[in-house]
């Protein structure tokens, strides 16, 4: 699953695409906190309390990511990302 | 005596520089000038009375019971310690040749300030531009030398020595919108200033080996017991090495310590004092205003060398051979300015001349003086001359300046004629010509003809030398006179007034300067000026014989002259392509400037200068550029990485990323 979110984020143009993208990576790690928690040390919740922070903290971060991805929309009328080169030397 | 006076000597000129120089551009230029010739006017009446006093009061601090003049400190304070030892002071020394000096520079420069009222404007009365400037440097000048004749310590002797060099770099420059202004004062402030080095050198060696900078104790204490702990007896080997040995008799290239201390504060003098070889500055600083000369250039500063060694004059005399290289330079540097001076048409360039062979004139006679003939009667001479000197000297330069400003030329070949048209500066010119050929009974013969005695004492040789000098002397001196004043009848050039006196302001100097010429020389001097203090009775010692022969040489020479140049005629022409080369080489001064110029241009900057230039253009400046330039070429080379492709920077990061998980891992296992 999170090999699935790097090639999807390394491969799609469309930045919304990548933002899903990366949101399939997080959920792939989320997945992973909970596992490795539950069958390694099954007295312990602290992956448990880390994959609530991280749901979280991805919700705000995708709602930035979004909000960026408008304003660029606005400014550029395009949001694919091989265009968007304008930050290079 | 109260310090109140002294303070006030040295206070008021610095005072006028310092509010000539802020608020001048605020007052009129009268105002300025008036200020500034009153203010030396005020130290005028204070140093005649502060010499007065030493030399008459017969107060104990001034003269002891057997009559001698002793050096009283009226104040000494100190200025900078920077250890323990080493402690310099700032104070007011009298004794018999500061108390001289006194009088010397604040009668010329007080001359010099009203004269520069009337010569300091055109024929209109229009002041020149930086009028105040001048009066603010003029001050500058008097304070600076002032300081340097009362110097306690030879380290403040330095400080004002250096001072009077930069003021007469300013004033040298006063015209500095001209080139040949500039360049002169830049001549004159670089070429003492080589000198200077080795006056600073001599003054580190000397303190170094005494552990201490002041006068009285330099010249004071026992001499022999001084003389013990640097000097080192060369007579045997033995006694060589055991100086050596001891440690307290260092000897330094075959010359003991002192020696090399007192050649070396001697170069100092040298510089100052224009002798060869460090005399070129003097002829181009007569690119200054006249009165500048007069003051500077003739009267007092450039005598700063000859007081240098009167006021270490003790000191010289423990080491003979020093004494003897003054001699030596001396006599050498005053036949050589004597020959330069009957060819030169600028009649300041004459005088400057003039100026350096009296000088060196003086310088010899200090270097033939020794205690056992005449009781010192050189040191005497010496300073007998320069006083007389000062005087009949800025009288000649004042003059020069009266015709200069009256013809605006320079060169005597456009004045000839002019006796009828300035009577004043006619009659004070001959009068100043008399004093320096040394006719009876005007002050040059007096004070010559004890320098050529104190000469005849030590050698006949230096004698003979001498006298030539003082032929050659009077020779170029009426040349000059006549030149100016007979020749043939003056042609007023088109557009031009006739020539006239000057007002009053030029003219009242002159005159006073010629009533001190003409009565100068009865001065009883040895009684105020002799090398140890004891009165000194120089009738008793006239040598009618020396006086004799002295002024039959100065007669013959002043008939050659007449002879030649009264009427114009075609003698002098014929002697000059009689003696072609001879005449080339002493018109261009025999090519020391030449010399010096192929030394600085072709050697110092064409050998020495070119290849370090090229090593700092190409090494260093090299090794910078080098280093600026791989940093350029590899960020260059890097820059293609940061493309602005945010997946690529994805790709980067992950194959970090594995690379380092990668190593972990192998370094784990």
């Amino acid at each position: 699953m999170f090999c699935c979110g790097l090639y999807g984020f390394l491969t799609r143009r469309n930045m919304i695409a990548m933002l899903v993208s990366l949101e399939l990576m997080l959920n792939a790690v989320d997945m992973n906190f909970v596992i490795f928690n539950r069958f390694l040390f099954p007295g312990a919740m602290e992956g448990m309390m880390f994959t609530l922070f991280a749901i979280g903290i991805a919700a705000a971060e995708t709602a930035l990511a979004i909000a960026i991805i408008i304003n660029i929309f606005r400014s550029v009328h395009n949001i694919d990302v091989r265009e968007l080169n304008q930050m290079k030397f | 005596m109260s310090v109140t006076i002294p303070i006030l000597i040295l206070a008021i000129p610095l005072f006028m520089f310092i509010f000539l120089g802020l608020c001048g551009k605020k007052m009129s230029h009268l105002l300025a000038g008036t200020l500034g010739t009153l203010g030396m006017g005020t130290v005028l009446v204070l140093a005649y009375y502060t010499a007065f006093n030493y030399f008459f009061s017969g107060q104990a601090c001034f003269i002891n019971e057997a009559g001698e003049r002793l050096q009283h400190v009226i104040f000494n304070t100190t200025w900078l310690q920077f250890t323990d030892s080493l402690v310099i002071k700032l104070g007011f020394l009298l004794d018999p040749i500061s108390a001289m000096m006194l009088v010397v520079i604040t009668t010329i420069s007080f001359m010099v300030h009203l004269y520069s009222l009337g010569y300091m404007r055109d024929h209109h009365g229009v002041f020149e531009k930086g009028f105040q400037r001048f009066y603010a440097f003029l001050s500058l000048f008097s304070f600076s030398m002032l300081g340097l004749v009362v110097a306690t310590n030879i380290f403040q002797m330095y400080i004002f020595w250096e001072l009077v060099g930069a003021s007469s770099y300013l004033l040298i420059g006063f015209y500095y919108t001209k080139p040949s202004a500039v360049s002169a004062s830049k001549k004159a402030f670089i070429v003492t200033r080589f000198a200077d080095l080795g006056f600073l050198i001599g003054i580190l060696t000397l303190s170094y080996y005494t552990g201490t900078f002041n006068f009285t104790d330099l010249t004071s204490v026992p001499v022999e017991g001084l003389a013990d702990t640097f000097r080192v007896d060369l007579s045997t080997p033995e006694t060589v090495l055991a100086g050596i040995s001891s440690g307290a008799a260092p000897i330094f290239m075959g010359a003991s310590v002192l020696t090399w201390a007192l050649v070396l504060i001697f170069v100092g003098g040298m510089g100052k004092s224009a002798m060869l070889p460090l005399h070129i500055w003097l002829p181009d600083a007569m690119e200054g205003p006249t009165p500048v000369s007069a003051l500077i250039h003739a009267a007092t500063m450039v005598v700063a060398g000859v007081y240098l060694v009167a006021r270490l004059f003790p000191l010289y005399l423990m080491e003979n051979s020093a004494l003897v290289i003054v001699t030596v330079v001396g006599a050498i540097t005053a036949f050589y300015a004597a020959v330069v001076a009957c060819t030169q048409v600028d009649i300041k360039r004459v005088l400057a001349f003039s100026t350096i062979s009296q000088i060196a004139f003086m310088m010899v006679s200090l270097g033939v003086a020794r205690p056992e003939y005449h009781e010192g009667l050189g040191y005497m001479a010496s300073m007998f001359h320069l006083f007389t000197h000062a005087m009949f000297k800025a009288l000649l330069f004042l003059g020069a300046g009266a015709l200069i400003h009256a013809i605006g030329s320079n060169d005597y070949t456009e004045m000839h004629g002019l006796r009828k048209y300035m009577p004043i500066t006619h009659w004070t010119f001959l009068i100043g010509c008399l004093a320096i050929a040394g006719i009876i009974p005007f002050s040059g013969f007096f004070s010559k003809d004890e320098i050529l005695s104190a000469a005849g004492n030590y050698s006949v040789w230096v004698y003979i030398w001498m006298s030539l000098v003082a032929f050659m002397t009077a020779f170029y001196m009426f040349r000059l006179y006549y030149l100016i004043f007979w020749w043939k009848e003056h042609t007023v050039r088109e557009g031009h007034h006739a020539p006239h006196d000057q007002p009053w302001t030029m003219s009242v100097p002159l005159i006073i300067l010629a009533a001190i010429t003409c009565v100068a020389g009865f001065i009883p001097f040895g009684n105020l000026v002799s090398w140890n203090g004891e009165p000194y009775d120089f009738m008793a010692h006239f040598d009618w014989s020396i006086a004799t022969v002295s002024l039959i040489v100065a007669v013959a020479a002043i008939l050659l002259a007449t002879v030649m140049y009264r009427k114009e005629n075609k003698l002098p022409a014929k002697m000059k392509n009689a003696m072609p080369a001879l005449w080339r080489w002493a018109f261009h001064r025999f090519y020391w400037d030449e010399l010096y110029m192929f030394i600085t241009h072709k050697i110092i900057f064409g050998c020495v200068c070119r290849p370090l230039a090229w090593f700092d253009r190409h090494i260093i400046d090299g090794t910078m550029d080098s280093f600026a330039i791989v940093t350029n070429k590899a960020s260059n080379a890097i820059k293609p990485l940061q493309s602005g492709q945010v997946q690529m920077y994805v790709w980067l990061y992950l194959i970090g990323a594995l690379l380092l998980g990668g190593i972990t891992i192998l370094c784990l296992i």
